[in-house]
């Protein structure tokens, strides 16, 4: 009985933080980025006059990723990446109300980059070799890294050496699942969301969902008397950089200054708070830009 | 191509899942749905009313609603299963039997009249009727659309790899993440494999089709 | 209506109908009681639970739930729309005289019939990069051209072959012959099976759900995501109850047009074997029975 309340009034706060993330992102828009800059003028044949002449951007962004880029009711997304977002095109003189944000999944991002059906990709995307070969990154702007989400009660893994044969759910096609299957020998249970992956989760008919440690915090947040992380260590290392097209290196250059330039000037720091800085109480410093 | 060369391994794994899904759920699909089509055809009103409500509910739902029902909803209820495929072929088995009772129902109304008529003047019962002279006959109008249902269920237990189940087409998702530069490649071997299931069931419904026209 | 399959019930019969009917409707009772307070141990009845839909965020969220009834009956509506002409062309392809042309259009067909229609979306979505309503939009019309293709040409070959010879008798050109003779019976004749498919495609649609298209199922997951997982069962009872509702109706809608059809049709040529069946009132989409038609070479 004494649990049932609990989980009701755990309830209550998640449907009230979920609703002030949400009044958060309606007005949250001009408290935490930065006024687009008036008088931004940029050399002629720039990515960044064209776009600045255009008055408008297309970013790609995840739409299911809680704290980074999650669409809400409104339909207009929240998170760490989209505040990034939001942050460059101020920069650029374009207003958050003129971006444009396109959906990208995992399998098409370096597609729509290179067919130019967006101009930036920020949809926690981890900097490899092999994207390398068809895109160019800016950044890294956060690090993040692959963990383990168990039940509350589960003290059996706390490692990923632990999940070796055994069942773990992660989004088809993803790169933890890969990782966790490869490397650790875990049996993948494929689901098409990481939400998905938490009700089998629940019934122990999976011993673990994994993913990048940020996701995985936010369901923590959410649900704090039924899942916990494994572990705080992670054991992957995902760099997220803005994907961009590959040859544009005077474009990527910029926004790299302006990723250290947000650093020094707290629009960073405020992005973050406003975001999945509710959730997970470390504050990230901004990673070494990797200048290539 | 060296991709699809380099994952046949995969490949042959989710190949022999979908079979098994699709193969299991057939059987238990066509059992399930001649029952419905026997009940919607009896005298006992409930067992009409039920057998019609089924049939029609299940018709009008997306696959992906139930599967999103067993695989999700279920466990809730308490049914938990150890193999995801249990969830799988649940949504699959439930959906498709619809599907067959309807077929199988518009086979019984092929049968000429005079059949049961000369049957239950013999003095045959109910279940007579239906055992030994409708059903046989109704089985061979019903043989084509059947295959035609269970090709078509073969497709549909891809909505499988959403649901935790690895399957052929879950196998692409994860091969086409993996190998991004050959996407078309790999989705053309998943093609491959699921044409290797339905194109000979096809073929066997149209072989079938013309021997049933032969007989008539 | 009685049914020649059995006798009309006596008295006796009928008592244990009704006895076995009653215990039926008990068993089913009885399990859907266990459900409902398994459910209800869970907390899935608390109102707070349900306050999503008319509490202070019942605007945004029926906001969101609408629009996804817009972007399935969108998706829907426009695969249709496309898909039927180009059936009607690909059926024109697959009964041409010319070897070369209807070889290579049955190997189309049987590709496209032999597919998964979310790997067709899925590989739109992903070789062409296009997004991902254009991809659930491609993949419903390839494959329901290809049904509606063969749907077509079942309905041709049944017609019976001296419609055929007549047109050509009176100089009609082959094409001319297909397009003002063989076409419109075949369509009327066929309507019951393409209205059907119809429904199916509507159906198709939340396959959308798969390759992230935010159709109604999307959009439920979407709100549950952001909600939180205590939400996702509501939010999958309404998002289901909608998707049946909307269903049901598109299928009433089906079996009124198939019924008016079948008037009509009588009113031309009368379908080759008139064949009273064992089940009265049976409207029968997946008759199949169409015999092989005339050889045409």
């Amino acid at each position: 009985m004494k649990s049932l309340i609990t989980r009701r009034k755990s309830l209550l706060v998640a449907a009230s933080a979920a609703l002030a993330l949400s009044l958060s992102a309606c007005g949250g828009s001009s408290g935490t980025t930065t006024p687009p800059v008036a008088s931004a003028s940029f050399e002629a044949g720039t990515t960044m006059e064209k776009l600045n002449k255009a008055g408008t951007i297309k970013i790609g962004t995840k739409f299911d990723q809680p704290l980074f880029g999650q669409k809400g009711l409104d339909g207009k997304p929240v998170g760490f990446d989209v505040e990034m977002g939001k942050a460059i095109a101020a920069k650029l003189g374009i207003a958050p109300d003129k971006i444009e944000w396109v959906e990208t999944v995992s399998q098409n991002r370096e597609s729509f980059i290179e067919q130019g059906r967006v101009d930036l990709v920020i949809a926690t995307y981890t900097i490899n070799d092999a994207r390398k070969e068809k895109v160019a990154f800016a950044g890294p702007y956060y690090e993040a890294g692959q963990a383990l989400l168990v039940n509350k009660d589960d003290t059996s893994i706390t490692k990923p050496e632990d999940v070796a044969g055994k069942k773990v759910c992660s989004v088809t096609g993803s790169t933890p699942a890969k990782t966790i299957a490869e490397k650790y020998g875990a049996e993948v249970v494929p689901a098409a969301t990481y939400t998905a992956c938490l009700e089998p989760l629940r019934n122990k008919q999976v011993v673990a969902v994994t993913t990048d440690n940020v996701i995985l915090a936010g369901y923590v947040d959410k649900e704090p008397d039924a899942f916990k992380l494994a572990s705080d260590e992670t054991f992957t290392k995902e760099p997220y950089g803005i994907g961009l097209k590959k040859d544009d290196t005077v474009f990527r250059a910029w926004i790299n200054d302006q990723l250290e330039g947000f650093a020094k000037d707290d629009t960073y720091k405020k992005a973050w708070e406003a975001t999945a800085g509710k959730v997970i109480k470390t504050a990230p410093e901004l990673p070494t830009i990797n200048r290539y | 191509m060296d991709a699809v060369i380099a994952s046949l391994p995969e490949y042959w794994d989710g190949f022999l899942r979908t079979l098994y899904l699709s193969v299991i759920s057939g059987i238990i699909a066509l059992i399930v749905g001649t029952l419905l089509a026997a009940m919607r055809v009896s005298p006992v009103a409930a067992l009409r009313g039920f057998s019609m409500f089924y049939v029609e509910v299940a018709r009008n739902t997306p696959l992906t609603i139930i599967f999103f029902f067993a695989a999700i909803v279920l466990p809730r209820l308490g049914v938990k299963f150890e193999q995801f495929e249990v969830a799988a072929i649940i949504a699959l088995s439930s959906y498709t039997a619809a599907f067959i009772a309807e077929a199988v129902r518009s086979g019984v109304n092929s049968v000429p009249v005079g059949q049961a008529e000369a049957a239950r003047s013999v003095g045959m019962t109910f279940t007579q009727v239906l055992g030994f002279i409708v059903l046989p006959q109704a089985v061979r109008t019903v043989i084509p659309p059947l295959i035609n249902i269970l090709i078509a269920l073969v497709k549909n237990s891809s909505v499988a790899g959403a649901f935790f189940v690895l399957e052929l087409f879950g196998y692409g998702r994860q091969l086409s993440n993996d190998y991004g530069n050959q996407v078309l490649w790999i989705l053309l071997g998943v093609a491959f494999f699921y044409l290797l299931i339905t194109v000979p069931l096809g073929l066997l419904a149209h072989f079938v089709e013309r021997k049933v026209a032969i007989a008539r | 209506m009685t049914s020649v399959l059995y006798d009309v019930p006596g008295p006796k019969a009928r008592l244990y109908s009704l006895i076995g009917s009653a215990a039926g409707v008990l068993i089913i009772l009885g399990i859907l009681a266990i459900a409902v307070t398994t459910l209800a141990q869970q907390g899935i009845f608390d109102a707070d639970r349900w306050a999503i839909f008319y509490g202070p965020m019942a605007p945004d969220v029926w906001n969101l739930i609408g629009q996804g009834i817009l972007s399935t009956l969108a998706a829907a509506a426009v695969a249709a729309v496309i898909a039927f002409p180009l059936g009607i062309a690909l059926c024109l392809l697959r009964i041409s005289l010319i070897p070369w042309i209807r070889i290579p259009t049955q190997v189309v067909l049987e590709f496209l019939r032999g597919m998964p229609v979310v790997l067709m979306m899925l590989f739109v979505l992903l070789v062409f990069a296009t997004g991902q309503f254009q991809a659930v939009v491609v993949g419903l019309t390839l494959y329901n051209a290809a049904i509606f293709a063969e749907i077509l040409r079942a309905g041709i070959q049944s017609l019976p072959k001296g419609q055929r010879e007549a047109g050509l008798a009176i100089g009609l050109r082959s094409f001319q012959s297909r397009m003002s003779i063989e076409f419109p019976q075949a369509v009327r004749r066929m309507l019951p099976s393409l209205v059907a498919q119809l429904v199916v495609l509507l159906k198709d649609t939340s396959l959308g759900y798969i390759v992230g298209y935010e159709e109604l199922l999307r959009k439920i997951q979407i709100m549950a995501d952001f909600l939180g997982p205590d939400f996702l069962f509501p939010a999958f009872f309404v998002g289901a109850a909608i998707y049946i509702l909307i269903n049901l109706t598109v299928s009433r809608i089906a079996i009124m047009i198939e019924r008016r059809g079948s008037k009509k049709a009588a009113g031309g040529v009368a379908p080759p074997s008139l064949r009273t069946g064992l089940v009265v009132g049976g409207n029968d989409p997946v008759a199949k029975d169409s015999v092989e038609g005339p050889n045409k070479a």
